[in-house]
């Protein structure tokens, strides 16, 4: 007789909470003998406290917030362990219609092109008067927040004198867009397809292109739990793996849509759901530009919770004066995201599956096979400035980010 | 009194609930409340209200957006922390349990605020059973009705009296071994589909 597993997960109604959903719904959960209960939340600080108090076991959860815990810059902070990340990619900035004419004046096009947006935008702010323009992100601990100002940094924006970032709750964004309140944003998904198809924005660049195949949501679980049920946290990887790939099947699809389109869930029209999964994005305007890797499931080793992840969000945090760099919180960081625990929970599977728990971020230019256990392709990982991290020379990162 | 000098923002869009905490906290001798139950320029109302204490919601998605604006020294005048130190885990539990959040500035004495957290914890909780009270009450009164039409059904189909028709309701139900309400919903369900156009 197998042992049953009850688990309480934790969720923010975004387009990335369907690693979740499906295990759920699709019979992955119950196919481990989970009894797997969502719990949907309306704000991050909402997700820490219930795992803090521990409601919920694990949650849906931003790369960068069980880091934060563990720092002890986000309270009441719960100890938490990251054995699997929830895909790659997934987020975009949405900028008004007003700031979007400005910037193709200056040479930005639909095309979504980092570079060349960036330098538009650069722009646009060099010869503007009055107060500096504002963008929102969902949260100081974000992959938006550090995205964002990653691209406007390497655009030559300066993200703290330039320009005005504020955090605001995503299905508020498209409203504060067309109200004038802010003039762009950087979220997840549906909240730019929203904003181009319900509030006239304009795509101006997408997580993609600004970082290929880069970290965003991951399952963060109460440290606490995960050593008392080393087994259920297994069975529930075991079970978002084969989510993973129904995610993925580009079949799946519009089911994919349907589902998260109820009001349990993401609770927003299918229409909106379907362009970040299918990678075909309206841009505004009308047009619709394709995207390759805009939202990764499972390729990629998109699961997978790569400690060069974990480090990179805690390279921002010190660029961003969230926190002062020490050896010792260094290693917080690294700790926190847990390749270990996931290859032990999927080793059974036969899956290919990175032999590293690190990597250089940044180094591959295309489609690369790497030497694992199996037939696996990463990458590619680019950053849209040429920019690498290499995590074994994390101090010569964190000094050329500050010296400029 | 000390408290009375503390100034106390209350944000929760539930109306009836923001306004049973502030009565709360005036009986406790809280005399600068502030309430806010629409979200609109929030982070600017907070800034110039400059608040000692934040009681919230814990369902409020403008939480993230609060917590950010306390780290920025920039966005409040004066550092804001979360309201109960982490060794506390008892009353963080019950606050999350009762879904209520609260923040205060560095440095103000956990005793001096205490009381306020309490306060608002049964607060929320009492409202809460409230709301459970008033659902069943609109479920009784529901039924009340229901019963009342299928009485009058009865009364004139068969010129029984009030009594009588109620009497006849519940020895059906007792024998059926069904409730009353059961019956009576039974009832009015079919005279409706015999007699579309019937007002009964």
């Amino acid at each position: 007789m197998t042992t049953r597993h009850a688990i309480t997960a934790g969720f923010v109604p975004l387009l990335d909470s369907a690693l979740l959903v499906v295990a759920c719904e699709m019979g992955f959960a119950e196919e481990q003998a989970i009894d797997l209960t969502l719990l949907r939340e309306r704000s991050w600080a909402s997700i820490r406290d219930r795992l803090a108090v521990r409601h919920i076991d694990v949650a849906h959860i931003l790369g960068p917030m069980p880091i934060a815990c563990n720092l002890g810059l986000n309270v009441p902070a719960p100890e938490m362990i990251v054995p699997m990340a929830l895909g790659l990619g997934g987020n975009a900035v949405t900028v008004s219609s007003a700031l979007w004419q400005a910037m193709a004046e200056n040479g930005a096009t639909a095309d979504l092109d980092a570079r060349a947006n960036g330098v538009a935008l650069r722009k646009v702010i060099e010869t503007r008067a009055g107060a500096p323009l504002r963008f929102a992100v969902v949260h100081p601990y974000s992959g938006h927040n550090y995205e964002l100002r990653y691209w406007l940094a390497a655009s030559g924006i300066d993200p703290v004198r330039h320009i005005e970032i504020v955090v605001l709750p995503p299905p508020d964004m498209g409203d504060a867009l067309a109200e004038g309140v802010i003039d762009g944003y950087c979220a997840g998904e549906p909240w730019n397809t929203f904003g181009v198809l319900r509030r006239g924005g304009y795509l101006a660049t997408v997580k993609a292109a600004i970082w290929r195949s880069s970290p965003e949501k991951v399952l963060g679980v109460n440290a606490q739990w995960g050593r008392a049920h080393p087994e259920a946290m297994a069975a529930l990887l075991v079970a978002l793996h084969q989510a993973s790939l129904w995610c993925a099947r580009p079949d799946n699809h519009e089911a994919l849509a349907a589902l998260l389109s109820k009001q349990a869930y993401v609770g927003r029209d299918a229409e909106l759901l379907l362009p970040a999964l299918a990678g075909n994005l309206p841009v505004g305007g009308g047009v619709v530009h394709a995207v390759r890797d805009f939202f990764v499931p499972n390729a990629k080793a998109a699961t997978f919770p790569w400690k060069s992840h974990a480090l990179w969000f805690y390279t921002q945090m010190v660029r961003w004066k969230q926190i002062e760099h020490t050896v010792e919180r260094q290693r917080i960081a690294a700790e926190t995201y847990r390749p270990d625990i996931y290859r032990a929970a999927l080793k059974d599977l036969g899956l290919a599956m990175p032999s590293a728990s690190a990597k250089v971020e940044g180094a591959l230019l295309t489609e690369t096979p790497v030497g694992s256990s199996g037939a696996l392709t990463l990458g590619p990982d680019g950053f849209f400035d040429g920019g690498r991290f290499d995590p074994d020379d994390l101090d010569a990162y964190i000094a050329s980010q500050s010296s400029r | 009194m000390q408290q009375s000098r503390l100034n106390v923002l209350v944000i929760d869009e539930n109306r009836i609930r923001v306004a049973i905490i502030e009565e709360g906290l005036r009986d406790a001798g809280y005399d600068q409340v502030t309430v806010i139950d629409n979200m609109h320029g929030l982070a600017r109302r907070i800034a110039d209200l400059n608040p000692d204490v934040i009681v919230i919601d814990l369902e409020n998605p403008n939480r993230d957006m609060l917590e950010s604006m306390f780290q920025l020294s920039r966005a409040v005048r004066r550092p804001i922390a979360m309201f109960v130190d982490q060794s506390d885990e008892a009353s963080i539990e019950a606050a999350v349990e009762a879904g209520v959040s609260a923040y205060i500035v560095d440095g103000l004495k956990q005793e001096r605020v205490r009381p306020i957290l309490k306060m608002a914890i049964s607060r929320f909780n009492a409202f809460a059973r409230l709301n459970r009270e008033l659902e069943e009450t609109r479920g009784e009164l529901e039924g009340r009705k229901i019963i009342d039409r299928a009485k009058g059904l009865i009364m004139r189909s068969r010129g029984l009296s009030e009594d009588e028709a109620y009497a006849l309701l519940r020895k059906t139900a007792m024998n059926q071994n069904r409730k009353i309400i059961d019956i009576a919903q039974g009832l009015v369900t079919a005279a409706s589909l015999l007699d579309p156009g019937g007002k009964e």
